[in-house]
Protein backbone atom coordinates (compact mmCIF):
# COMPACT_ATOMS: atom_id res chain seq x y z
CA UNK A 1 0.00 0.00 0.00
CA UNK A 2 1.26 3.17 -0.92
CA UNK A 3 1.79 6.05 2.14
CA UNK A 4 0.13 8.94 2.19
CA UNK A 5 1.07 11.29 5.07
CA UNK A 6 1.55 14.64 6.35
CA UNK A 7 4.57 16.07 8.09
CA UNK A 8 4.92 19.81 9.38
CA UNK A 9 2.71 20.80 6.41
CA UNK A 10 3.92 19.01 3.86
CA UNK A 11 2.45 15.51 2.14
CA UNK A 12 4.40 13.15 2.08
CA UNK A 13 3.96 10.35 -0.65
CA UNK A 14 6.12 7.02 -0.79
CA UNK A 15 4.66 4.29 -3.18
CA UNK A 16 5.14 1.18 -3.71
CA UNK A 17 7.63 1.07 -6.49
CA UNK A 18 10.14 2.90 -3.90
CA UNK A 19 11.54 -0.67 -3.04
CA UNK A 20 14.98 1.28 -1.53
CA UNK A 21 13.12 4.21 0.61
CA UNK A 22 10.24 2.13 1.61
CA UNK A 23 12.98 -0.48 3.19
CA UNK A 24 14.75 2.30 4.87
CA UNK A 25 12.41 4.38 6.19
CA UNK A 26 10.33 0.92 7.61
CA UNK A 27 14.21 0.70 9.64
CA UNK A 28 13.24 3.76 10.86
CA UNK A 29 9.66 3.34 11.71
CA UNK A 30 11.03 0.80 13.89
CA UNK A 31 13.47 3.03 15.66
CA UNK A 32 16.45 0.95 14.50
CA UNK A 33 18.52 2.22 11.38
CA UNK A 34 19.53 0.31 8.62
CA UNK A 35 21.59 0.99 5.46
CA UNK A 36 22.39 -1.16 2.02
CA UNK A 37 25.69 -2.68 2.64
CA UNK A 38 26.89 -4.11 -0.93
CA UNK A 39 27.02 -7.95 -1.37
CA UNK A 40 29.91 -7.53 -3.05
CA UNK A 41 32.40 -4.99 -1.58
CA UNK A 42 30.93 -4.58 1.34
CA UNK A 43 30.86 -1.06 1.77
CA UNK A 44 27.76 1.03 3.33
CA UNK A 45 26.01 3.30 1.63
CA UNK A 46 23.77 6.68 1.94
CA UNK A 47 21.20 7.63 0.61
CA UNK A 48 19.67 4.60 -0.55
CA UNK A 49 20.64 3.56 -4.44
CA UNK A 50 19.45 0.85 -6.72
CA UNK A 51 22.97 -0.49 -6.72
CA UNK A 52 26.65 0.09 -4.92
CA UNK A 53 27.78 3.00 -6.44
CA UNK A 54 31.27 1.81 -5.51
CA UNK A 55 31.45 -1.21 -7.77
CA UNK A 56 28.18 -1.41 -9.25
CA UNK A 57 26.91 -4.63 -7.89
CA UNK A 58 23.69 -4.42 -7.26
CA UNK A 59 23.67 -7.28 -4.63
CA UNK A 60 23.04 -5.69 -1.21
CA UNK A 61 21.10 -6.78 2.05
CA UNK A 62 20.03 -3.84 5.12
CA UNK A 63 22.23 -4.15 7.75
CA UNK A 64 21.93 -2.37 11.13
CA UNK A 65 24.28 0.91 12.13
CA UNK A 66 24.72 2.74 14.80
CA UNK A 67 23.62 6.19 14.82
CA UNK A 68 26.09 8.11 16.38
CA UNK A 69 28.43 10.67 14.82
CA UNK A 70 29.53 13.93 14.32
CA UNK A 71 28.53 16.89 12.76
CA UNK A 72 30.59 17.36 9.57
CA UNK A 73 28.56 20.94 8.50
CA UNK A 74 25.31 22.81 9.01
CA UNK A 75 23.08 25.71 7.18
CA UNK A 76 20.72 27.33 10.55
CA UNK A 77 17.38 28.09 8.06
CA UNK A 78 16.12 31.61 9.36
CA UNK A 79 14.02 32.60 6.83
CA UNK A 80 12.07 29.48 6.19
CA UNK A 81 10.41 28.18 2.60
CA UNK A 82 7.86 25.56 3.40
CA UNK A 83 5.10 27.26 5.67
CA UNK A 84 4.89 24.92 8.69
CA UNK A 85 8.34 25.76 8.77
CA UNK A 86 8.38 29.11 9.82
CA UNK A 87 7.24 28.77 13.34
CA UNK A 88 10.31 26.30 14.09
CA UNK A 89 12.98 29.06 13.03
CA UNK A 90 16.23 29.30 13.05
CA UNK A 91 15.95 25.23 12.73
CA UNK A 92 19.49 23.37 11.72
CA UNK A 93 19.78 21.12 8.84
CA UNK A 94 23.05 18.69 9.70
CA UNK A 95 25.16 16.68 7.75
CA UNK A 96 26.79 13.92 10.24
CA UNK A 97 29.56 11.82 9.69
CA UNK A 98 28.85 8.60 10.91
CA UNK A 99 30.85 6.85 12.99
CA UNK A 100 30.92 3.84 11.14
CA UNK A 101 32.83 3.86 8.13
CA UNK A 102 34.14 7.26 8.23
CA UNK A 103 36.92 8.14 6.15
CA UNK A 104 36.58 5.24 3.84
CA UNK A 105 36.71 4.34 1.00
CA UNK A 106 38.91 7.41 0.45
CA UNK A 107 39.66 10.12 2.81
CA UNK A 108 37.68 12.96 2.92
CA UNK A 109 34.30 10.40 2.76
CA UNK A 110 31.91 9.54 5.12
CA UNK A 111 28.52 8.37 5.24
CA UNK A 112 26.67 11.94 6.14
CA UNK A 113 23.61 11.89 6.93
CA UNK A 114 21.08 14.24 6.39
CA UNK A 115 18.73 15.37 9.69
CA UNK A 116 17.25 18.40 11.93
CA UNK A 117 18.63 19.59 14.65
CA UNK A 118 15.78 17.94 17.23
CA UNK A 119 15.30 16.64 20.57
CA UNK A 120 15.71 13.81 22.06
CA UNK A 121 11.49 13.05 20.92
CA UNK A 122 12.18 13.53 17.36
CA UNK A 123 10.92 17.32 17.92
CA UNK A 124 12.65 20.29 15.67
CA UNK A 125 15.01 21.73 18.30
CA UNK A 126 14.59 25.07 20.36
CA UNK A 127 16.39 28.09 19.51
CA UNK A 128 18.72 27.30 22.63
CA UNK A 129 19.59 23.78 21.58
CA UNK A 130 20.30 25.37 18.15
CA UNK A 131 23.23 27.70 19.71
CA UNK A 132 25.05 24.96 21.31
CA UNK A 133 25.83 23.21 18.21
CA UNK A 134 28.06 23.28 15.51
CA UNK A 135 30.85 21.58 13.26
CA UNK A 136 32.28 19.08 15.60
CA UNK A 137 29.03 18.29 17.70
CA UNK A 138 28.83 14.75 19.12
CA UNK A 139 25.12 13.82 17.88
CA UNK A 140 22.47 10.63 18.27
CA UNK A 141 20.04 9.53 16.20
CA UNK A 142 16.35 9.87 16.66
CA UNK A 143 13.41 9.83 14.91
CA UNK A 144 10.32 11.64 13.84
CA UNK A 145 7.35 9.60 13.50
CA UNK A 146 5.29 10.45 10.59
CA UNK A 147 2.81 7.31 10.13
CA UNK A 148 3.08 3.80 10.53
CA UNK A 149 5.97 2.65 7.95
CA UNK A 150 7.37 6.12 7.78
CA UNK A 151 9.64 8.29 10.37
CA UNK A 152 12.23 10.25 9.69
CA UNK A 153 15.88 9.80 11.25
CA UNK A 154 16.74 13.45 12.82
CA UNK A 155 19.51 14.21 14.98
CA UNK A 156 19.98 15.21 18.78
CA UNK A 157 22.72 16.12 20.86
CA UNK A 158 24.45 13.21 22.17
CA UNK A 159 24.69 14.64 25.74
CA UNK A 160 26.28 11.23 27.15
CA UNK A 161 29.63 11.86 24.55
CA UNK A 162 32.42 13.78 24.84
CA UNK A 163 31.71 17.09 23.30
CA UNK A 164 34.39 19.48 21.61
CA UNK A 165 35.11 22.45 23.77
CA UNK A 166 33.69 24.94 21.28
CA UNK A 167 31.85 23.13 18.23
CA UNK A 168 32.69 25.49 15.21
CA UNK A 169 29.82 28.03 14.48
CA UNK A 170 29.09 30.89 11.66
CA UNK A 171 31.39 33.46 13.10
CA UNK A 172 28.93 36.19 12.79
CA UNK A 173 26.60 36.30 15.70
CA UNK B 1 50.34 29.71 -13.32
CA UNK B 2 52.13 27.12 -16.70
CA UNK B 3 49.57 26.49 -19.21
CA UNK B 4 48.39 22.87 -19.22
CA UNK B 5 49.80 20.55 -21.45
CA UNK B 6 48.40 20.34 -25.05
CA UNK B 7 48.37 16.92 -25.47
CA UNK B 8 46.03 16.34 -22.39
CA UNK B 9 42.97 18.25 -24.50
CA UNK B 10 39.69 15.96 -24.42
CA UNK B 11 38.12 17.58 -27.48
CA UNK B 12 40.60 17.47 -30.95
CA UNK B 13 42.43 20.99 -30.81
CA UNK B 14 41.01 21.97 -34.01
CA UNK B 15 38.20 22.69 -33.06
CA UNK B 16 39.81 25.87 -30.90
CA UNK B 17 37.96 29.05 -33.00
CA UNK B 18 36.17 26.71 -35.23
CA UNK B 19 32.52 27.69 -33.40
CA UNK B 20 31.39 31.37 -32.57
CA UNK B 21 28.93 33.42 -31.10
CA UNK B 22 27.47 35.71 -33.32
CA UNK B 23 24.23 36.97 -31.86
CA UNK B 24 23.15 37.79 -28.61
CA UNK B 25 19.77 39.50 -27.00
CA UNK B 26 17.58 39.78 -24.16
CA UNK B 27 14.60 40.87 -22.85
CA UNK B 28 14.38 43.56 -20.00
CA UNK B 29 15.07 41.95 -16.60
CA UNK B 30 11.62 42.72 -14.65
CA UNK B 31 9.50 41.42 -12.17
CA UNK B 32 5.93 41.45 -13.73
CA UNK B 33 7.03 40.60 -17.20
CA UNK B 34 3.18 40.85 -18.25
CA UNK B 35 3.56 37.99 -20.87
CA UNK B 36 4.08 34.07 -20.93
CA UNK B 37 7.27 32.31 -21.04
CA UNK B 38 6.41 32.13 -24.75
CA UNK B 39 6.36 35.69 -25.12
CA UNK B 40 9.68 36.29 -23.63
CA UNK B 41 11.61 33.72 -25.41
CA UNK B 42 10.44 35.06 -28.81
CA UNK B 43 11.51 38.59 -27.80
CA UNK B 44 14.70 37.19 -27.27
CA UNK B 45 15.49 35.48 -29.75
CA UNK B 46 14.17 38.06 -31.82
CA UNK B 47 16.77 40.22 -30.38
CA UNK B 48 19.64 37.49 -31.06
CA UNK B 49 18.94 37.42 -34.76
CA UNK B 50 18.90 41.31 -35.15
CA UNK B 51 22.32 41.47 -33.23
CA UNK B 52 23.53 38.81 -35.58
CA UNK B 53 21.89 40.21 -38.72
CA UNK B 54 20.63 37.35 -39.64
CA UNK B 55 17.30 36.38 -40.96
CA UNK B 56 14.82 33.39 -39.69
CA UNK B 57 16.40 31.40 -42.51
CA UNK B 58 19.42 31.17 -41.33
CA UNK B 59 18.97 29.71 -38.68
CA UNK B 60 17.98 25.88 -38.29
CA UNK B 61 18.50 24.41 -34.96
CA UNK B 62 17.31 25.17 -31.41
CA UNK B 63 18.19 24.52 -28.01
CA UNK B 64 16.09 25.50 -24.91
CA UNK B 65 16.79 24.82 -20.58
CA UNK B 66 14.27 24.55 -17.99
CA UNK B 67 12.90 23.02 -15.06
CA UNK B 68 9.57 22.84 -15.89
CA UNK B 69 8.96 26.36 -15.71
CA UNK B 70 8.92 27.07 -19.60
CA UNK B 71 7.78 26.70 -22.94
CA UNK B 72 9.15 25.12 -25.85
CA UNK B 73 11.59 24.88 -28.85
CA UNK B 74 8.21 24.69 -31.21
CA UNK B 75 6.58 27.39 -29.94
CA UNK B 76 9.57 29.92 -30.55
CA UNK B 77 10.24 28.37 -33.53
CA UNK B 78 7.08 28.82 -34.90
CA UNK B 79 6.48 32.49 -33.93
CA UNK B 80 9.73 33.26 -35.46
CA UNK B 81 9.35 31.39 -38.48
CA UNK B 82 12.23 29.39 -38.05
CA UNK B 83 12.05 25.74 -39.69
CA UNK B 84 14.27 23.36 -37.90
CA UNK B 85 16.40 20.31 -38.97
CA UNK B 86 17.21 20.05 -35.00
CA UNK B 87 15.93 21.03 -31.47
CA UNK B 88 16.14 20.08 -28.15
CA UNK B 89 14.79 21.23 -24.55
CA UNK B 90 16.39 20.12 -22.10
CA UNK B 91 16.11 19.71 -17.99
CA UNK B 92 18.57 21.67 -15.83
CA UNK B 93 19.00 24.71 -14.70
CA UNK B 94 22.58 26.85 -13.81
CA UNK B 95 25.74 25.29 -15.72
CA UNK B 96 23.23 24.38 -18.82
CA UNK B 97 24.39 27.02 -20.86
CA UNK B 98 28.30 26.31 -21.33
CA UNK B 99 26.92 22.44 -22.10
CA UNK B 100 24.55 23.27 -24.90
CA UNK B 101 26.53 25.74 -26.34
CA UNK B 102 28.89 22.32 -26.32
CA UNK B 103 26.03 20.46 -28.14
CA UNK B 104 25.21 22.82 -30.79
CA UNK B 105 29.03 22.62 -31.67
CA UNK B 106 28.37 18.71 -31.67
CA UNK B 107 25.81 19.18 -33.81
CA UNK B 108 26.90 21.39 -36.19
CA UNK B 109 29.81 19.20 -36.47
CA UNK B 110 28.02 15.99 -37.35
CA UNK B 111 26.57 18.26 -40.14
CA UNK B 112 22.66 18.18 -38.76
CA UNK B 113 22.30 21.93 -39.03
CA UNK B 114 24.20 25.52 -39.64
CA UNK B 115 23.44 27.60 -37.05
CA UNK B 116 21.76 26.88 -33.45
CA UNK B 117 20.05 29.58 -30.84
CA UNK B 118 19.58 28.82 -27.81
CA UNK B 119 17.60 30.39 -25.21
CA UNK B 120 15.92 30.67 -21.93
CA UNK B 121 13.29 32.05 -21.05
CA UNK B 122 11.20 32.19 -17.65
CA UNK B 123 9.09 34.06 -15.40
CA UNK B 124 11.13 33.61 -12.46
CA UNK B 125 9.59 35.87 -10.60
CA UNK B 126 5.83 36.06 -11.46
CA UNK B 127 5.36 32.69 -12.15
CA UNK B 128 7.84 29.77 -10.51
CA UNK B 129 10.19 31.04 -8.31
CA UNK B 130 13.18 30.05 -8.36
CA UNK B 131 13.96 30.57 -4.47
CA UNK B 132 11.29 27.52 -3.94
CA UNK B 133 8.38 29.46 -2.36
CA UNK B 134 4.81 29.16 -4.23
CA UNK B 135 4.03 26.62 -6.97
CA UNK B 136 7.77 24.59 -5.75
CA UNK B 137 6.56 23.82 -2.72
CA UNK B 138 3.45 22.76 -2.97
CA UNK B 139 4.27 19.40 -4.45
CA UNK B 140 4.33 16.25 -2.44
CA UNK B 141 7.21 15.45 -1.33
CA UNK B 142 8.43 11.85 -2.39
CA UNK B 143 11.13 10.02 -4.13
CA UNK B 144 14.67 11.53 -3.22
CA UNK B 145 12.78 14.48 -1.96
CA UNK B 146 12.19 12.49 0.83
CA UNK B 147 16.37 13.07 2.09
CA UNK B 148 15.84 16.51 1.66
CA UNK B 149 12.72 18.38 1.52
CA UNK B 150 11.60 16.79 4.27
CA UNK B 151 13.88 18.26 6.27
CA UNK B 152 13.09 21.92 5.02
CA UNK B 153 16.24 21.51 2.87
CA UNK B 154 14.39 22.17 -0.11
CA UNK B 155 16.03 26.17 -1.85
CA UNK B 156 19.44 26.46 -3.64
CA UNK B 157 20.53 28.75 -0.68
CA UNK B 158 19.49 25.72 1.68
CA UNK B 159 21.24 22.74 -0.33
CA UNK B 160 24.68 24.86 -1.04
CA UNK B 161 25.21 26.29 2.35
CA UNK B 162 26.82 22.92 3.83
CA UNK B 163 29.52 23.68 0.85
CA UNK B 164 29.90 27.43 2.15
CA UNK B 165 30.23 26.82 5.88
CA UNK B 166 32.37 23.82 5.31
CA UNK B 167 34.70 26.45 3.46
CA UNK B 168 34.69 28.97 6.07
CA UNK B 169 35.59 26.10 8.76
CA UNK B 170 38.30 24.51 6.52
CA UNK B 171 39.85 27.73 5.27
CA UNK B 172 38.96 30.23 7.53
CA UNK B 173 36.85 32.59 4.61
CA UNK B 174 35.16 35.09 6.29
CA UNK B 175 31.57 36.89 5.80
CA UNK B 176 33.24 39.97 4.73
CA UNK B 177 35.66 38.43 2.52
CA UNK B 178 32.59 36.92 0.04
CA UNK B 179 30.13 39.94 0.76
CA UNK B 180 33.20 41.54 -1.63
CA UNK B 181 31.72 39.72 -4.47
CA UNK B 182 28.28 41.44 -3.90
CA UNK B 183 29.53 44.95 -3.73
CA UNK B 184 31.79 44.68 -6.66
CA UNK B 185 28.94 42.93 -8.91
CA UNK B 186 26.78 46.09 -8.02
CA UNK B 187 29.28 48.59 -8.84
CA UNK B 188 29.47 46.78 -12.55
CA UNK B 189 25.54 46.91 -12.14
CA UNK B 190 25.09 50.88 -11.58
CA UNK B 191 27.16 51.19 -14.69
CA UNK B 192 24.56 48.47 -16.79
CA UNK B 193 21.48 50.66 -18.09
CA UNK B 194 19.28 47.09 -18.41
CA UNK B 195 20.31 45.71 -14.19
CA UNK B 196 17.75 45.34 -12.11
CA UNK B 197 19.06 46.50 -9.17
CA UNK B 198 21.63 49.32 -10.47
CA UNK B 199 22.58 50.76 -6.80
CA UNK B 200 25.91 50.38 -5.37
CA UNK B 201 26.24 48.43 -2.02
CA UNK B 202 28.97 47.76 0.47
CA UNK B 203 30.56 45.20 2.21
CA UNK B 204 29.09 46.51 5.44
CA UNK B 205 25.58 46.53 3.39
CA UNK B 206 25.69 43.25 2.92
CA UNK B 207 26.38 42.15 6.69
CA UNK B 208 23.74 44.02 7.85
CA UNK B 209 21.51 42.66 5.71
CA UNK B 210 19.20 39.66 7.32
CA UNK B 211 20.36 36.28 7.54
CA UNK B 212 18.57 33.91 5.58
CA UNK B 213 20.19 30.55 6.13
CA UNK B 214 23.81 30.70 7.35
CA UNK B 215 25.79 31.60 5.69
CA UNK B 216 23.67 33.47 3.39
CA UNK B 217 22.40 37.11 4.37
CA UNK B 218 19.81 38.32 1.81
CA UNK B 219 22.48 40.27 0.15
CA UNK B 220 24.51 37.42 -0.24
CA UNK B 221 21.75 35.89 -2.61
CA UNK B 222 20.64 36.76 -6.38
CA UNK B 223 17.81 38.12 -7.66
CA UNK B 224 14.76 37.09 -9.31
CA UNK B 225 13.38 38.16 -11.86
CA UNK B 226 11.25 37.31 -15.21
CA UNK B 227 13.36 37.51 -18.82
CA UNK B 228 14.53 35.49 -21.61
CA UNK B 229 18.18 35.56 -22.77
CA UNK B 230 19.36 33.92 -26.54
CA UNK B 231 22.37 33.34 -28.05
CA UNK B 232 23.57 32.51 -31.86
CA UNK B 233 26.15 29.32 -32.64
CA UNK B 234 27.43 28.94 -35.57
CA UNK B 235 30.88 27.80 -37.40
CA UNK B 236 33.53 30.78 -37.62
CA UNK B 237 33.78 30.61 -41.22
CA UNK B 238 29.85 31.32 -41.40
CA UNK B 239 29.92 34.00 -38.46
CA UNK B 240 32.84 36.14 -40.54
CA UNK B 241 29.24 37.01 -42.84
CA UNK B 242 27.40 38.02 -39.36
CA UNK B 243 27.13 41.75 -38.43
CA UNK B 244 29.19 41.91 -35.43
CA UNK B 245 32.33 40.54 -34.50
CA UNK B 246 33.11 36.93 -33.79
CA UNK B 247 33.27 35.58 -29.88
CA UNK B 248 35.57 32.73 -31.00
CA UNK B 249 34.61 29.63 -28.94
CA UNK B 250 38.46 28.20 -27.48
CA UNK B 251 36.83 25.38 -25.55
CA UNK B 252 33.89 23.67 -23.27
CA UNK B 253 33.68 21.63 -20.15
CA UNK B 254 29.44 20.27 -19.75
CA UNK B 255 28.03 19.50 -16.91
CA UNK B 256 30.71 18.13 -15.56
CA UNK B 257 30.14 16.41 -11.96
CA UNK B 258 31.63 15.07 -8.56
CA UNK B 259 31.46 11.59 -7.55
CA UNK B 260 28.14 10.67 -5.84
CA UNK B 261 26.28 13.33 -7.99
CA UNK B 262 23.20 11.90 -6.35
CA UNK B 263 24.05 12.92 -3.12
CA UNK B 264 27.71 14.19 -3.67
CA UNK B 265 27.81 15.39 0.38
CA UNK B 266 29.01 11.60 0.67
CA UNK B 267 32.49 12.54 -0.98
CA UNK B 268 34.95 14.74 0.49
CA UNK B 269 36.41 17.33 0.78
CA UNK B 270 33.33 19.06 0.65
CA UNK B 271 34.65 22.47 0.33
CA UNK B 272 35.25 21.84 -2.77
CA UNK B 273 32.89 22.45 -5.94
CA UNK B 274 33.30 20.65 -9.38
CA UNK B 275 35.61 22.93 -10.85
CA UNK B 276 38.29 20.95 -9.53
CA UNK B 277 37.11 18.57 -12.22
CA UNK B 278 36.19 21.05 -15.15
CA UNK B 279 39.28 22.69 -15.06
CA UNK B 280 41.22 19.79 -16.09
CA UNK B 281 39.06 19.46 -19.29
CA UNK B 282 38.57 23.31 -19.61
CA UNK B 283 42.18 24.56 -19.78
CA UNK B 284 43.51 21.85 -22.02
CA UNK B 285 40.20 22.05 -24.66
CA UNK B 286 41.07 25.70 -24.56
CA UNK B 287 44.67 25.64 -24.54
CA UNK B 288 44.86 28.70 -22.45
CA UNK B 289 45.54 28.52 -18.68
CA UNK B 290 44.15 31.22 -15.59
CA UNK B 291 46.18 33.33 -16.30
CA UNK B 292 45.46 34.04 -19.84
CA UNK B 293 42.05 35.00 -18.52
CA UNK B 294 40.93 39.09 -18.93
CA UNK B 295 37.39 38.96 -17.94
CA UNK B 296 35.29 36.04 -16.07
CA UNK B 297 31.63 35.52 -15.42
CA UNK B 298 31.75 33.10 -12.80
CA UNK B 299 27.97 32.35 -11.80
CA UNK B 300 26.76 34.38 -8.99
CA UNK B 301 23.66 32.56 -7.69
CA UNK B 302 25.01 33.44 -4.17
CA UNK B 303 28.48 35.41 -3.79
CA UNK B 304 29.62 32.25 -2.43
CA UNK B 305 29.30 29.96 -5.97
CA UNK B 306 31.47 32.83 -7.25
CA UNK B 307 34.31 32.70 -5.02
CA UNK B 308 34.28 28.86 -5.00
CA UNK B 309 34.58 28.31 -8.55
CA UNK B 310 36.95 31.11 -9.03
CA UNK B 311 39.19 29.29 -6.76
CA UNK B 312 38.69 25.85 -8.05
CA UNK B 313 39.09 26.77 -11.39
CA UNK B 314 42.56 27.72 -10.61
CA UNK B 315 42.74 31.38 -10.33
CA UNK B 316 44.38 31.63 -6.89
CA UNK B 317 45.41 28.88 -4.91
CA UNK B 318 43.20 26.77 -2.96
CA UNK B 319 41.93 28.30 -0.25
CA UNK B 320 42.71 31.57 -1.11
CA UNK B 321 39.00 32.05 -2.70
CA UNK B 322 38.20 34.76 0.42
CA UNK B 323 41.45 37.03 -0.84
CA UNK B 324 40.86 36.69 -4.69
CA UNK B 325 37.76 38.33 -4.35
CA UNK B 326 37.84 40.89 -2.03
CA UNK B 327 41.42 42.30 -2.57
CA UNK B 328 40.45 44.00 -5.94
CA UNK B 329 41.08 41.47 -8.84
CA UNK B 330 37.34 40.91 -9.19
CA UNK B 331 36.47 44.80 -9.92
CA UNK B 332 36.17 46.68 -13.08
CA UNK B 333 39.62 48.26 -13.29
CA UNK B 334 40.97 45.27 -11.60
CA UNK B 335 43.46 42.45 -13.15
CA UNK B 336 40.61 40.01 -14.08
CA UNK B 337 36.66 42.01 -13.42
CA UNK B 338 34.40 39.13 -12.88
CA UNK B 339 30.58 39.36 -14.08
CA UNK B 340 30.78 42.78 -15.22
CA UNK B 341 26.96 43.20 -16.40
CA UNK B 342 26.10 42.90 -12.28
CA UNK B 343 25.58 39.14 -12.39
CA UNK B 344 22.59 37.04 -11.04
CA UNK B 345 22.97 39.50 -8.07
CA UNK B 346 22.04 42.76 -9.72
CA UNK B 347 21.37 42.21 -13.35
CA UNK B 348 18.37 39.79 -13.37
CA UNK B 349 18.32 35.90 -13.16
CA UNK B 350 18.94 33.62 -16.44
CA UNK B 351 20.23 30.95 -14.70
CA UNK B 352 23.54 31.65 -16.63
CA UNK B 353 23.21 33.13 -19.90
CA UNK B 354 23.14 36.87 -19.31
CA UNK B 355 27.22 36.20 -18.07
CA UNK B 356 27.55 34.75 -21.55
CA UNK B 357 26.09 37.49 -23.14
CA UNK B 358 28.12 40.11 -21.14
CA UNK B 359 31.70 38.09 -22.19
CA UNK B 360 30.36 38.15 -25.58
CA UNK B 361 29.49 41.98 -25.51
CA UNK B 362 33.34 42.54 -23.53
CA UNK B 363 34.67 40.75 -26.62
CA UNK B 364 33.37 42.83 -29.14
CA UNK B 365 34.91 45.97 -27.51
CA UNK B 366 31.21 47.05 -27.32
CA UNK B 367 29.04 46.56 -23.61
CA UNK B 368 25.72 48.75 -23.39
CA UNK B 369 27.03 51.34 -21.18
CA UNK B 370 25.93 54.85 -20.86
CA UNK B 371 29.43 55.96 -22.92
CA UNK B 372 28.62 57.85 -26.35
CA UNK B 373 28.01 56.36 -29.39
CA UNK B 374 30.34 57.14 -31.66
CA UNK B 375 29.79 57.91 -35.81
CA UNK B 376 30.50 54.33 -36.93
CA UNK B 377 27.75 53.09 -34.25
CA UNK B 378 30.17 51.71 -31.64
CA UNK B 379 30.24 53.08 -27.91
CA UNK B 380 33.32 55.24 -27.39
CA UNK B 381 34.07 53.69 -23.86
CA UNK B 382 35.61 56.34 -20.88
CA UNK B 383 37.11 53.32 -19.05
CA UNK B 384 36.02 55.43 -16.46
CA UNK B 385 34.48 53.09 -13.53
CA UNK B 386 32.75 55.89 -11.86
CA UNK B 387 28.83 55.35 -10.88
CA UNK B 388 26.28 55.40 -14.18
CA UNK B 389 29.78 55.15 -15.86
CA UNK B 390 31.57 52.80 -18.53
CA UNK B 391 32.39 49.55 -17.99
CA UNK B 392 33.80 48.01 -21.44
CA UNK B 393 36.92 46.56 -19.90
CA UNK B 394 40.09 47.76 -21.59
CA UNK B 395 42.39 44.94 -22.60
CA UNK B 396 39.72 42.03 -23.41
CA UNK B 397 40.61 39.18 -25.50
CA UNK B 398 40.06 36.15 -23.54
CA UNK B 399 37.01 35.49 -21.39
CA UNK B 400 35.54 32.36 -19.45
CA UNK B 401 32.21 31.39 -18.08
CA UNK B 402 32.46 29.05 -15.34
CA UNK B 403 28.59 27.99 -14.88
CA UNK B 404 27.49 26.48 -11.42
CA UNK B 405 24.19 23.96 -11.22
CA UNK B 406 25.06 23.46 -7.43
CA UNK B 407 28.39 22.51 -5.88
CA UNK B 408 28.68 18.83 -7.19
CA UNK B 409 27.81 19.88 -10.87
CA UNK B 410 29.51 22.33 -13.54
CA UNK B 411 30.06 23.42 -16.76
CA UNK B 412 32.14 26.20 -18.51
CA UNK B 413 33.62 28.29 -21.86
CA UNK B 414 36.39 30.17 -22.85
CA UNK B 415 36.19 32.60 -25.70
CA UNK B 416 38.57 35.03 -27.29
CA UNK B 417 38.32 37.86 -29.26
CA UNK B 418 38.08 37.77 -32.87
Amino acid sequence: MPIQAQYLGMGLDLNDLEVENRAYFGHCAEHNFHLQQCGSCNQLRYPPTTACPFCTSPEARWVPVEGKGAVHSYTEVHHAIQPAFKAHTPYMILLVDLDTQKGRPTEHDALRVVGNLATPDGKLAPSEMVKRVGVGTRVRMVFSDVSPGLSLPQWTIDEGASQPAKPWRYPQE
Amino acid sequence: MPLPADADASTPRYLRDKYAIVGVGETTYTRGSGTTTRGLGTWAVRNALQDAGLKASDVDGMLSYQSGDSTFSTFIAGDVGIRLNFYMDVFGGGSSTEALIGIAMGVMEAGMCKAVVIFRAMNGFSQVRIGGTGARSAVPVSGEMLHNRAYGWQSAGQMFSPTFMRHMHDYGTTPAQVAAVRAAHSNHASNNPKAYYKKRVTVEDVLASRIICKPLHLLDCCVETDNATAIIVTSADRARDCAKPRALIRGVAGRVCKPRIDMHYQHGPISTVAGKYAREILWPNSGVGPEDVDVTGSYDAFTFTTMLQLEDYGFCKKGDGGDYVSNGTINLGGRRPNNTSGGHLCEGYTHGMNMVIENVRQLRHDVDDSCPVGPDGKRQHTYDYKEGGCRQVKKCEVTANLGWAMPGTGSAMVMRRD
